[in-house]
């Protein structure tokens, strides 16, 4: 076995991760605004748990993005790409003014994550769905190969629309895959429509316990309850561990927090420089 | 055939520690000394194949070489976003194993029939195509797969096809076809489990004075083209055969590389995307300059073939 060195279970320092997660939902309504980009809503209500795991959780090395020992993040909600770009940059995978590219012509930030051409991006996505089955995929080679990584997959309440998710469920609690995780990123909104009006998902936490899952519900604005919750994986459980992330769309930004209208809606200048001000960045 | 993929594959079980079996809760018995020598590395994925497809792509992006099977239609229309997204786009090294291809289990009816799957899978960027057209063909294009490092689709016939190899093949290549008989009139292109009864139909021309060439132009995508190149210029007749659909399948390909191709005269000119991912963000103006489809791009193209 190919033992990961992972940090120590630290207490999570709840006001830094705090002040980081502000910094990057900054960082993502800038990229939103410049580029007048579409789902900026849906990449602040990740922001916390992205925070959480590029900043307290994960076992990696932005300059050794593809050591096999390292546990991978694949952001599943694909469309939420501005929160992953802004996170990798931020981390050093790339050079942080290559954001100002962000869905511009010849860049490698494109609305939805690559593949093979971006540092740190561990799986293409944007089609729905997709990610958990990757996922499991990657889990199950670390077993064979004898390496005990952990994977790390974030999934949108629209996205459990998909039997994909469903089937990869299923297959991840028959195959006992402890090191995998998904945090649902339930912010109660789909593309259109209410996710509860437009395929019934509640008892979301119930739904996934049901599958077999170590499931639990979260407060998924905490960052310090999402690190520590994610940091303890293996749990001890024997199960793949599903966190349902109770989020808000749009959160930071009182005029945009649960009004679906900033599912494709970008920002003015002035609605940056008025939402800086709400994060306490200006 | 399915039962030569079974031998072939628990050979290169043993010989490769990263060749890993995913089943789509089919071949009951077929991979027990598979299973039996690597119970880590075999996987019933259940009646799921969309899973089983992102699985076996999660697996090749991490270092090992999935085999994914099942029924045709099952390993590849049921799971073709899996397939184009997940394996191809990610250049992941997922060979793709389908059984009873064609009309091979005509008898199962219209749900398990399978003859639109090559063009599904040669149309998506990355994939390579492969219809052997014996057993000796799928254990040559198995063990040629499992040296790839990127997406193959093997498009097998069921169990007990007639034979037409005489043997193990030593130097089966993909994208390089099999001569099977020689000949000097018609050259016969077949793909995949038509082969015997393409044999078949060469002997026949020789009884009526004929002589027909027999080739066993097992992979579709990448053609060979050197093959091409000396069907078309020597031979008076050139025919494909296939148990698929003219749309889309071997014969499309053939026609296709016919227009395309240097060595022939001309008189249609093809404009569209080209065989790769277009990965970069850019608005539609971009892509078009990029892959030369705007108007005035068009237009030069067009002058300069009438000049």
């Amino acid at each position: 076995m190919n033992v990961a060195v992972r940090s120590p279970a630290a207490k999570p320092d709840a006001a830094a991760l705090k002040a980081q997660a502000a910094k990057l939902r900054g960082k993502i309504i800038e990229m939103s605004h410049k580029a007048q980009a579409a789902h900026l809503a849906s990449s602040l209500s990740c922001a916390d748990a992205m925070t959480a795991a590029y900043w307290h959780v994960l076992n990696i090395d932005p300059k050794n993005p593809t050591d096999p020992l390292r546990d991978r993040f694949i952001l599943s909600k694909g469309h939420a790409a501005a929160a992953l770009f802004a996170t990798l940059a931020m981390k050093g995978y790339f050079p942080i003014e290559e954001l100002d590219t962000y869905c511009q012509d010849g860049g490698r930030l494109a609305e939805h994550p690559p593949a093979n051409l971006l540092p740190g991006v561990e799986a293409a996505t944007g089609s729905l769905g997709h990610g958990l089955p990757l996922g499991c995929g990657m889990a199950l080679a670390g077993r064979i190969k004898g390496e005990n990584y952990r994977v790390f997959a974030l999934l949108s309440d629209g996205e459990n629309n998909e039997g994909s998710v469903w089937e990869a469920a299923m297959f991840a609690a028959a195959q006992k895959l402890e090191n995998v995780c998904v945090v649902v990123d339930y912010n109660k909104w789909q593309a259109t429509a209410r996710s509860n009006e437009t395929l019934m998902l509640a008892p979301l936490r119930d739904k996934w316990a049901a599958f077999g899952w170590d499931a639990h519900e979260i407060d998924g604005h905490d960052v310090s309850a999402l690190a520590e919750a994610m940091q303890n994986i293996p749990n001890g459980s024997g199960k793949p561990v599903a966190l349902i992330a109770h989020t808000v769309k749009g959160k930071g930004v009182s005029f945009m927090e649960d009004d679906n209208n900033w599912h494709y809606r970008a920002p003015t200048a002035e609605e940056v420089v008025k939402s800086f001000k709400e994060l306490g960045l200006s | 055939m399915r039962n030569a993929f079974a031998d072939e594959l628990t050979k290169l079980g043993n010989e490769d520690s990263r060749v890993v079996m995913l089943s789509g809760d089919i071949g009951n018995r077929l991979f027990d000394k598979f299973k039996d020598k690597h119970p880590s590395r075999f996987f019933n994925c259940g009646v799921a194949e969309a899973n089983m497809m992102g699985v076996a792509a999660g697996m090749a992006m991490n270092g090992l070489r999935p085999v994914a099977y099942t029924i045709t239609p099952f390993v590849t229309t049921r799971c073709l976003e899996q397939i184009r997204t997940d394996v191809c786009y990610h250049e992941a090294p997922v060979t793709i194993v389908a059984v009873g291809a064609g009309l091979a289990y005509s008898g199962l009816g219209p749900t398990h029939h399978a003859c639109e799957d090559i063009s599904f899978l040669r149309s998506i960027p990355n994939m390579v195509v492969i219809c052997p057209g014996d057993a000796f063909e799928v254990r040559g294009a198995l063990r040629a797969a499992m040296q790839q490092d990127r997406p193959v689709y093997i498009r097998m016939g069921k169990k007990g096809e007639p034979v037409v190899h005489k043997g193990p093949i030593a130097d089966f290549k993909i994208g390089k076809a099999i001569t099977i008989e020689e000949g000097s009139d018609v050259c016969l292109l077949s793909t995949g489990n038509m082969l015997p009864e393409v044999i078949e139909a060469a002997h026949k021309l020789k009884e009526k004075g004929i002589s027909a060439e027999v080739v066993s132009f097992h992979t579709v995508k990448p053609l060979d083209e050197d093959k091409l190149k000396q069907a078309f210029s020597r031979f008076k007749l050139v025919a494909t055969i296939e148990e698929h659909s003219l749309i889309g399948g071997f014969g499309a390909a053939v026609s296709e590389w016919l227009v395309d191709s240097e060595t022939q005269h001309k008189k249609f000119l093809r404009f569209g995307t080209p065989d790769a991912f277009f990965k970069k963000s850019g608005e539609q103006e971009y892509a078009r300059e990029v892959l030369g489809l705007t108007g005035h791009q068009i237009a030069d193209k067009i002058i300069h073939a009438l000049s």
